[in-house]
């Protein structure tokens, strides 16, 4: 440990519910893109699940909706260090589509590509057992293009970059292979439990 | 449902942007860093830091460094500052906006003096990073000109000024960080209260700063507070440039 020199740290109250190095947003929902805001058509959006599958499956935007809705109750954590609690989005639990296309023995991780042509890679266990949506609402409401709208992946239990806005497809890999963050030096999995926020964490 | 993919392959990336990208360089390298620091300086609500950080790998302008504090029972933060220096100068250089309240930006300005070691981790981004070649249109928004001003001075170590386009926007001359260094050639400084030295009456940035400044320009770069960023792309946007050139850096509430 190298302690700075007179640095004492404003220990605001730590709320158990934050991971180390983060801070509670509150009701900020502070907008993280690496690029301008796309407007998507939801007539034009469909979300596949291809790769290492049985059957590579394609859901319109009405078809997702006909699947079974779920709903995630927790918080979000942003590698910015923001953290924000008590969140609800409503969506499709990634099981449901997973299943669908049945994912082959080999297949171990799945990278998630956006209509932008963002990507991100994440291990098959982390998206399985209702850990991980593919959310269209927010507090209820219809998610907002900022945050991702009109449809984001949401993986809660990891950084939030992996919750991949406006995805359009799972592939699913036997191997991993860094996305788009991830190759330019943030971790591959990102718990932020354990603050993996950049690679070799 | 219907849909066809060759398994186990990646559909291409759609934008041009993502394809350039890939195989760019990977940040943080090395660990963390025990730098030194030679110069403070205090230009009125922010501080300049230039600090001494050894074993440097150069960073590409637009990069930026973690800075960890840490107090004597352990307890850590951590927060982002864009690298303002050339990859030439010895020395890296950080401008820190002074926030009221802030927990390290005001640490930085008020207690921080030569010779304090600073643990530093960078540099970090391989988007948010100019390749010292491209043609590049960087619009900058308090200290969101930070990074914009690193591009600017590598370019003018390359000989190559005109490939660096900064506009500047600020409320007034005294709040534009680098403004000396803003002038002549294609850079504006664009103030919403004041007339600029250039001449240009006070009014927010708008697309007729920027319309006459797009032509050839292959990538833009967009850095400040959320708002600022949204705001100037919507209107890089509006003057033709595609939004996927387009490339943001959002200070955000805490780096
Ligand atoms: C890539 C990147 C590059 C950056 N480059 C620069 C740069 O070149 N220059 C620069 O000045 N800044 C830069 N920033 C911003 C910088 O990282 C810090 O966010 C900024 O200095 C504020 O930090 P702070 O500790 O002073 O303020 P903080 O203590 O983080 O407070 C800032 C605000 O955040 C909120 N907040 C933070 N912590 C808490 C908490 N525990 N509880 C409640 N609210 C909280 C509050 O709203 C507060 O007003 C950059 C950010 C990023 C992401």
């Amino acid at each position: 440990m190298s302690v700075t020199r007179g640095f004492l740290g404003h220990r605001r109250e730590r709320d158990p519910r934050l991971p180390p190095g983060q801070y509670n947003a509150g009701d900020d929902w502070p907008v993280l893109t690496a690029e301008v805001t796309p407007n998507l058509r939801t007539d034009a959006w469909t979300l596949t699940v291809d790769g290492l599958v049985e059957r590579v499956s394609t859901w319109t935007w009405d078809e997702a909706h006909a699947l079974p809705q779920s709903e995630y109750h927790g918080d979000i954590h942003c590698v910015t260090t923001w953290s924000k609690l008590g969140t609800v989005f409503g969506g499709v639990s990634v099981d449901e589509v997973l299943d669908a296309a049945g994912p082959r023995p080999e297949a171990t991780h799945v990278m998630a590509t956006s209509t932008t042509g963002y990507t991100t890679n994440l291990p098959l266990e982390d998206l399985r057992g209702g850990k991980a949506w593919v959310a269209f609402t927010f507090g209820g409401l219809p998610l907002t293009t900022h945050h991702g709208g009109p449809v984001r992946l949401l993986v809660p239990h990891l950084y939030f970059w992996k919750s991949a806005k406006w995805v359009t497809r799972l592939t699913l890999m036997d191997h991993d292979e860094p996305g788009f963050w991830e190759r330019n030096g943030y971790h591959d999995r990102g718990d932020p439990w354990q603050e993996q926020r950049y690679q070799g964490d | 449902m219907a849909g066809a993919a060759l398994p186990g392959r990646l559909t291409p990336p759609t934008t041009e942007e993502h394809a350039i990208d890939t195989g760019t360089p990977t940040a943080p390298r090395g660990g963390w860093r025990r730098a030194t620091v030679r110069e403070v300086r205090d230009p009125g609500g922010a501080v300049v830091l230039r600090l001494d950080v050894p074993d440097r790998v150069d960073h590409m302008p637009g990069q930026h460094y973690v800075v960890r504090l840490t107090a004597d029972d352990g307890y850590t933060a951590a927060r982002s500052y864009s690298v303002v220096s050339a990859p030439s100068d010895p020395l890296v250089e950080l401008y820190v906006e002074r926030l009221e309240d802030g927990e390290v930006s005001t640490f930085l300005a008020d207690v921080v003096e030569p010779g304090d070691e600073l643990e530093v981790r960078g540099p970090i981004g391989g988007w948010f990073a100019w390749d010292g070649e491209t043609p590049v249109l960087a619009v900058g928004g308090g200290s969101g000109v930070a990074p914009l001003v690193s591009m600017l001075r590598h370019a003018h170590d390359l000989g190559r000024p005109e490939l660096v386009c900064l506009v500047a926007a600020a409320r007034t001359l005294a709040q534009t960080p680098y403004a000396e260094e803003i002038s002549g050639g294609c850079q504006v400084v664009a103030l919403s209260r004041e007339t600029s030295p250039s001449g240009r009456a006070a009014s927010r940035l708008s697309a007729a700063d920027l319309a006459p400044l797009v032509e050839g320009r292959r990538t833009a770069f967009v850095c400040g507070s959320a708002a600022f960023a949204e705001a100037a792309s919507q209107l890089l946007v509006s003057v033709g440039m595609p939004a996927g050139s387009i490339r943001v850096e959002r200070f955000g509430p805490s780096g």
